[in-house]
């Protein structure tokens, strides 16, 4: 299920430093054409369809069209993802239309706690940080 | 029009690179949930002059398997017994693996799982009246004593779009953000010049400039997943892009391990999952939370008729347990569709309606049922939405609505990789610890010799999907592999604190091999009008698609129901060798390609140890993941063992052994 790019939302992330979605995708698929200045997906086939680019597209550019080797033409399921939770529309080739939203993230963005100043104890026993305990098998083989 | 015999892409390949070099005494190879817990779990125990990088050769928020997110955390032992854990991934996987690996990661699992939910992933809990709540509701987290919603006896639900963003946000920040290196790809690792059999460092290349990345190191980790792409998929148009794994990973860890001289093991194991068709959707929601069973062609629940336990029985002690494993399941599907049974259908329709018609029998008002419905419907859905998008968009194109249509099961193209279903992979050390067998012999017959999941290569590690005979990690396993690997480095660094790492090979050396493809396509491209059709070179697209046909029809793919024997095997190894010799001819005109180039070399590499490791076994001790015609039978008198492999660098030269296989868990009651 390839990416897609609108050109008439597209504008390159205005040839910043850090085109959104050649930023995220996982596969180094979405490329900036700076002549055209709008992205593209160079390897449609190898699109995972993650979606990556479609949640971080900051113009809502992208969107999915089902793989052309096996999903009938008409359906369509796009996000709108907010730092919190992401909304989803599925639109069936029948023309029928679902929404369901979801959590994504309890935290604010930003908060998750590093432990920057957490420190381990001994480097010779097998506890990790926060372990004040090592369980060892007690139902062992005869 | 314009001659299309021009490179690809937006960012050419130059044949000159400028190099880079790098000296650490960490360094890190991946960025997903392995290579993530390392990042988080390292600065806990390195003293502060210790230099650690981190290599991605994506962005570390979206990279790896868990990129597009997932709907469940498959190990969470919780009041489980951690010895119970160890039986479950035994018999799932058939007997033969690493006992000590399975319960090391048994107790830190946990560890990770709370401090994703501690960092903001939601998981969903039960309230008092035993119903489920979304990770958002408010309720006592794991660490408070909160009860999360078990599926199975191991799992337990999440709303999990953003599982990676989550736990790579903390990574990152632990490790400094100057610390990571992301697009930029390892290919290979590198031995020291004066110390044998240590690992010195890394090169590799960004795929944004052209630079040639080399790191000397003290120690590495090489945490890169599994193998995808390496079979031929049963969509070979744009769908082939829809892998049931991430379609990124390449083999990358188990090549470049192999390559310095670690000891590979149960590299015949592979996984073929059994997923939804086509949209290789999630299964294991369905069966465990909606309880949905399978139909065949003639609408009969096959999986509990007589004739179906016979067949079990031919499989003991491995067939008697309550859940079947994963490759005996598709063994019994595959007898259902080679007798003419097919297609299997997940009967989502029968299970839904189930809960609904239970609601009513309660006396629940149908108003009510509705609502109830609504929820029903929703966590249907997110199961797809969470993790695997185009399942939903292939069921928005059939128009299916799977209260009202069962939806068709398939067992797909294999994969390999270590830390789900299947346990491909490395052969490491387990902790120091008593309990953990001494063996004598060299290192790839031994359970321990220093630093827990280090390879039989001093200094070098790794984790995830990286280390073999210790499947069912999952995500929460992988990451908790990665922090039992982050501090066996700084102990290694701690012990070696003398040691200078020197290269055999200098920079400019290995950039020239790096971007041999680079240089390949500028000598050539002008004997051809077009770039991808040339005689002196040949593209990785096509290598890839070359690779593809010969396991499919060799190696046993889909193409043969997962059916080889040692002719065929031997001729796939034939096909593979001189795919191996026209490896060297790639040529790559962009940084894009040049990617795709050495992600192929990788890919021919890990699957040559695949088709040697089940040459070298002579049985089919995964049935319905591949069977050999020669051998068709599970042999535990004469194969339950290891078998373990390891490339001598020096003299190139492979070597197959079969290596005792120890129970440590008790084996009465064998589940």
């Amino acid at each position: 299920m390839p990416s897609y790019v609108d050109p008439s939302k597209c504008d390159g992330c205005k040839g910043g430093d850090k085109t959104a979605c050649m930023y995220i995708c996982p596969n180094d698929l979405m490329v900036l054409n700076v002549e055209a200045m709008r992205a593209y997906n160079q390897e449609p086939d190898a699109c995972w369809e993650c979606y990556s680019c479609v949640k971080i597209c900051p113009q809502g550019a992208i969107a999915v069209r089902g793989y052309n080797d096996f999903v009938p033409m008409g359906g369509q399921v796009h996000p709108m993802r907010s730092s919190d939770s992401i909304m989803w529309t599925v639109k069936f080739r029948n023309g029928n239309l679902k929404r369901f939203k979801f959590p994504i993230r309890t935290t604010a963005e930003g908060a998750a706690n590093a432990y920057l100043d957490g420190k381990g104890g001994s480097l010779d026993d097998e506890k990790l940080l926060l372990e004040t305990e090592l369980a060892v098998p007690t139902m062992l083989a005869k | 029009m314009a001659l299309p015999n021009k490179p690809m892409g937006e960012l050419p390949a130059n044949p000159n690179p400028e190099i880079v070099e790098h000296d650490v005494d960490v360094l890190i190879i991946g960025g997903g949930m392995a290579a993530c817990g390392t990042a988080f779990e390292i600065k806990k125990w390195a003293p502060a002059d210790l230099k650690i990088k981190l290599v991605d050769k994506a962005s570390m928020e979206r990279s790896g398997a868990v990129a597009q997110g997932l709907s469940a955390i498959n190990t969470y032992i919780g009041s489980n017994k951690i010895e119970n854990y160890v039986k479950m991934v035994r018999n799932d996987l058939m007997g033969v693996v690493r006992e000590d690996l399975i319960y090391d990661l048994g107790r830190h699992v946990d560890e990770s799982v709370k401090l994703f939910e501690e960092w903001g992933l939601p998981i969903w809990k039960k309230d008092a009246d035993g119903e489920t709540l979304d990770g958002a509701k408010p309720a006592p987290t794991l660490r408070q004593g909160g009860e999360p919603v078990r599926t199975g006896k191991w799992q337990i639900m999440i709303n999990g779009e953003s599982y990676k963003c989550i736990v790579a946000e903390p990574a990152k920040a632990a490790l400094g953000e100057e610390n990571c290196l992301e697009r930029v790809f390892i290919v290979k690792l590198l031995l020291d010049k004066n110390v044998k059999n240590q690992i010195a460092g890394a090169v590799g290349f960004s795929t944004r400039e052209n630079k040639v990345h080399v790191f000397r190191c003290k120690t590495a980790l090489c945490a890169c997943g599994g193998a995808v792409n390496i079979f031929r998929p049963r969509s070979t148009g744009e769908g082939k892009g829809r892998a049931w794994y991430p379609v990124w990973n390449a083999g990358s860890t188990y090549t470049m391990c192999a390559q310095v001289g670690a000891t590979l093991t149960m590299m015949e194991n592979r996984f073929t999952p059994a997923r939804f068709k086509d949209g290789y959707g999630p299964v294991g929601a369905w069966f465990l939370l909606f309880k949905a069973k399978v139909q065949n062609g003639l609408g009969e629940f096959y999986a509990n008729v007589d004739s179906v336990k016979e067949e079990l029985n031919k499989f003991m002690p491995y067939g008697a347990s309550a859940v079947t494993p994963t490759c005996l399941r598709n063994h019994l599907m595959l007898n259902e569709l080679k007798a003419g049974r097919g297609p299997i259908y997940m009967a989502t329709d029968v299970a839904l309606n189930a809960f609904l018609d239970d609601r009513r029998a309660k006396g629940m008002d149908e108003k009510s049922v509705m609502k109830y419905w609504k929820h029903l419907e929703s966590e249907a859905w997110e199961d797809f939405l969470d993790m695997s998008v185009g399942q939903a968009g292939l069921w928005a194109g059939m128009n299916i609505e799977p209260e009202k249509i069962g939806s068709e099961i398939m067992p797909t193209e294999p994969y390999m990789l270590g830390s789900h279903s299947g346990c491909c992979g490395i052969w490491t050390s387990g902790p120091m610890e008593d309990w953990v067998p001494t063996v004598d012999g060299p290192r790839s017959h031994q359970y321990k010799w220093g630093y827990n999941r280090m390879t039989t290569v001093d200094g070098l590690f790794t984790a995830g999907d990286g280390v073999g005979a210790s499947g069912h990690k999952f995500s929460s396993g992988s990451h908790a592999e990665g922090r039992i690997v982050a501090k066996q480095m700084v102990k290694y660094c701690r012990d070696h604190a003398g040691f200078k790492p020197e290269l055999k090979q200098t920079a400019a050396e290995l950039a020239a091999e790096i971007y041999a493809p680079v240089v390949r396509f500028h000598a050539h491209v002008g004997a051809s009008t077009d770039a991808n059709v040339n005689p002196n070179y040949c593209k990785p697209a096509g290598i890839m698609m070359r690779l593809m046909k010969a396991t499919d029809e060799y190696g046993g793919g889909v193409a043969t129901y997962y059916m080889t024997s040692g002719k065929l095997l031997n001729i796939c190894l034939d096909l593979l060798r001189m795919l191996r010799e026209d490896a060297e001819l790639m040529a790559a005109g962009d940084l894009h390609e040049l990617m795709r180039a050495w992600e192929n070399y990788h890919r021919i590499w890990c699957v040559e140890t695949h088709i040697r490791h089940i040459e070298f076994r002579k049985e089919s001790r995964y049935p319905g993941f591949y069977y050999r015609s020669d051998y068709p039978t599970v042999d535990d008198a004469n194969w339950k063992a290891f078998v373990n492999s390891t490339f001598d660098p020096e003299t190139k030269e492979w070597k197959c052994e079969k290596v005792k296989c120890i129970n440590i868990i008790e084996t009465e009651p064998w589940i």
